[in-house]
């Protein structure tokens, strides 16, 4: 149902099969990790790992505020939690705790926000997670990671597990299709060039990466040549990559699929009017959504090949 | 002034006393020493013109029969894994929180001179990141629960007998994620956590009941699936029989009947002293009622 708008023969993939695989096969080994949860078993695609380990399974019900504090309590004991459960009521029910439990503490937890952005499409705004980016990204002390597809979800989910400090990831449900190379290495806070460009950077992260290089693509059939970042750490940005797509190519557009008040584009912002001010446009979520499907949302929003390039176009001029 | 490890020896030997002596004995050395707690509580708020009194004195006796007489804990390895745990939920009454640690020799008792100095490690709100002994930073209310319920899922995961002890105060119990906790822990049957709720009947603005009901406490309590037991705050007797017995099956909670600002009589059971600060001349007159 939640076909890619403009490019429907390319294989998709859900990244919660991903984050809940690559979690199963760090637990055979480390035996800090935990998952926690809120009722959120199926809906995070936690039941294989709660047969493996069904003591290492934590559900407090729907109980967001006490899941968080829960999470600290088991940091605190020297485990390593996984919480999982739908962004909106992790970020948004329970973002003192996140504040006070986890980040303040400083406590080694991994926020995993399921179904992010508007992955629950027709259910509505209530149900939507746009505002965890502007939320997670006033806590300085959390590391957020938006995985683009399956490899970089399995990569982050890893990465997490050493990370000994507090991580919020989403995790997607709209199926997107692969955009890492092969031999491309994870890196936490480094921003990837998936195309090389002269003319303007299209800086993406998540659902947005694969729709920046079809932009690209479109552009470079009109001569315009676009590098390709896919931003993975939103916090801490990558600010030298950033500025020296400033410095380079003259011009930036920035894709989320979040309110555009404080998210990757605001932190692209705050570096390039710091450091090497140039032209910009910020996509994302303008306002809350009418009803609709995640698909239809996206292209509703202009969040997709054809938006992006135009975007881009109206800055190259 | 005693360095830390001289401090932490004092109390250990202290300690030791303590759990040595016969009831009647036992009961004596930590009230006197719960004097002290409330003495130190006294020099370390008067620095700064700031803190919670009230709240501080009425949890003294429970946090002095905690540090002194129940707990297990490691000054000079704040960390081991095995500790008992202790969260303060009401975080605000930090200046009794770190008068114990300090006396029991987790950090130089000269620090609590500093305490909301700018720049000192004794934030108005403790803070783990900062001072040994302090296991999760609290202060908005209806935190502590559900950390401490974390707390007792790590020990039993671990397969580790260690306990965990959270100190709640009663106004904050109107707060709904110390229900989602309460809950959790009932279910689960987690028999290794003891929350002592601090009752002293005052929050900050008035009387817990004319603000917003809490009674019958106990009964909510019970029916979450906890052992309930109603006790005098202030008996170091029943406080100790109380937190050192073992758990059974259930959560306990000890509904502790204080007096907000306990020990000096012009504070007592007055709601505005929840965040007043004595002057000169009322610091002289509570330091003589102390001394009694």
């Amino acid at each position: 149902m939640n076909e890619i708008s403009q490019a429907p023969t390319v294989a998709t993939f859900d990244c919660r099969v991903a984050f809940a695989e690559t979690l199963i096969e760090l637990a055979r080994t480390d035996h800090r990790i935990v998952a926690v949860c809120n009722d959120s078993v199926g809906s995070s695609n936690l039941n294989a790992f709660q047969k493996e380990f069904p003591d290492r399974l934590i559900n407090v019900g729907i109980a967001e505020q006490n899941m968080v504090g829960v999470a600290a309590g088991l940091a605190n004991g020297g485990f390593v939690p996984y919480v999982s459960c739908a962004s909106p009521f992790l970020t948004g029910r329970a973002l003192e705790q996140i504040k006070a439990d986890v980040a303040y503490n400083n406590y080694h937890i991994v926020l995993c926000g399921q179904s992010p952005g508007m992955s629950y499409g027709e259910l509505g705004p209530t149900h939507h997670s746009i505002e965890d980016f502007a939320w997670m990204r006033a806590l300085t002390d959390l590391t957020i990671l938006v995985p683009a597809d399956p490899r970089q979800t399995r990569d982050a989910v890893r990465w997490a597990s050493t990370a000994n400090r507090p991580v919020f990831m989403r995790v997607g449900r709209f199926k997107i299709p692969s955009v890492t190379p092969e031999d491309e290495d994870f890196v936490p806070g480094r921003a990837s060039r998936l195309r090389d460009g002269r003319d303007v950077t299209l800086i993406a992260c998540g659902t947005m990466v694969s729709r920046a290089l079809g932009a690209a693509d479109q552009l470079a059939q009109k001569g315009i040549s676009a590098r390709v970042l896919n931003m993975t750490t939103i916090q801490p940005l990558d600010e030298a990559a950033v500025i020296e797509a400033a410095t380079e190519t003259g011009r930036i557009v920035t894709v989320e699929e979040a309110i555009i008040h404080g998210g990757l584009g605001s932190a692209v912002a705050e570096c390039v009017v710091q450091n090497k001010p140039v032209p910009m446009r910020i996509l994302g979520v303008p306002h809350l959504a009418p009803t609709g499907s995640t698909a239809f949302l996206l292209d509703h929003f202009g969040l997709n090949a054809e938006g992006i390039a135009k975007a881009a176009l109206e800055l190259v001029g | 002034m005693l360095d830390r490890q001289t401090q932490g020896a004092d109390s250990n030997a202290l300690i030791a006393k303590i759990l040595a002596a016969d009831e009647t004995t036992r009961s004596e050395l930590l009230a006197r020493t719960a004097t002290e707690v409330r003495v130190s509580i006294l020099n370390t708020i008067i620095g700064p013109k700031m803190g919670h009194i009230g709240g501080d004195f009425s949890v003294a006796d429970i946090l002095t029969t905690l540090f002194f007489g129940v707990m297990k804990l490691d000054p000079d390895n704040p960390n081991w894994q095995e500790r008992d745990r202790f969260i303060l939920s009401k975080g605000h009454c930090s200046a009794a929180l770190y008068s114990v640690l300090a006396m029991r020799g987790f950090f130089e008792i000269d620090l609590l001179k500093t305490f909301m100095a700018p720049l000192s490690a004794l934030n108005g709100h403790p803070n783990r990141r900062k001072i040994p002994g302090v296991e999760a930073n609290t202060g908005p209310l209806g935190h502590g629960l559900p950390i401490g319920v974390g707390c007792a899922i790590a020990a039993r995961l671990a397969k580790a007998d260690r306990r965990v002890f959270v100190v709640l105060g009663d106004g904050e119990l109107q707060e709904g994620s110390n229900w989602e906790a309460a809950m959790a822990a009932g279910h689960r049957g987690l028999s290794n956590l003891v929350a002592i709720v601090d009752r002293n009947r005052l929050q900050q603005g008035a009387g817990t009941e004319d603000t917003n009901r809490l009674e019958p406490l106990a009964d909510k309590w019970r029916s979450f699936g906890w052992e309930v037991h109603d006790v005098d705050g202030h008996d170091h007797r029943v406080l100790y029989d109380m937190l050192s017995q073992p758990g059974g099956s259930q959560p306990r909670c000890l509904v502790a009947r204080t007096i907000k600002g306990k020990g000096v009589s012009f504070i007592e059971n007055r709601v505005e002293w929840h965040h007043k600060v004595p002057s000169l001349e009322q610091v002289q007159l509570a330091h003589k009622e102390l001394a009694v």
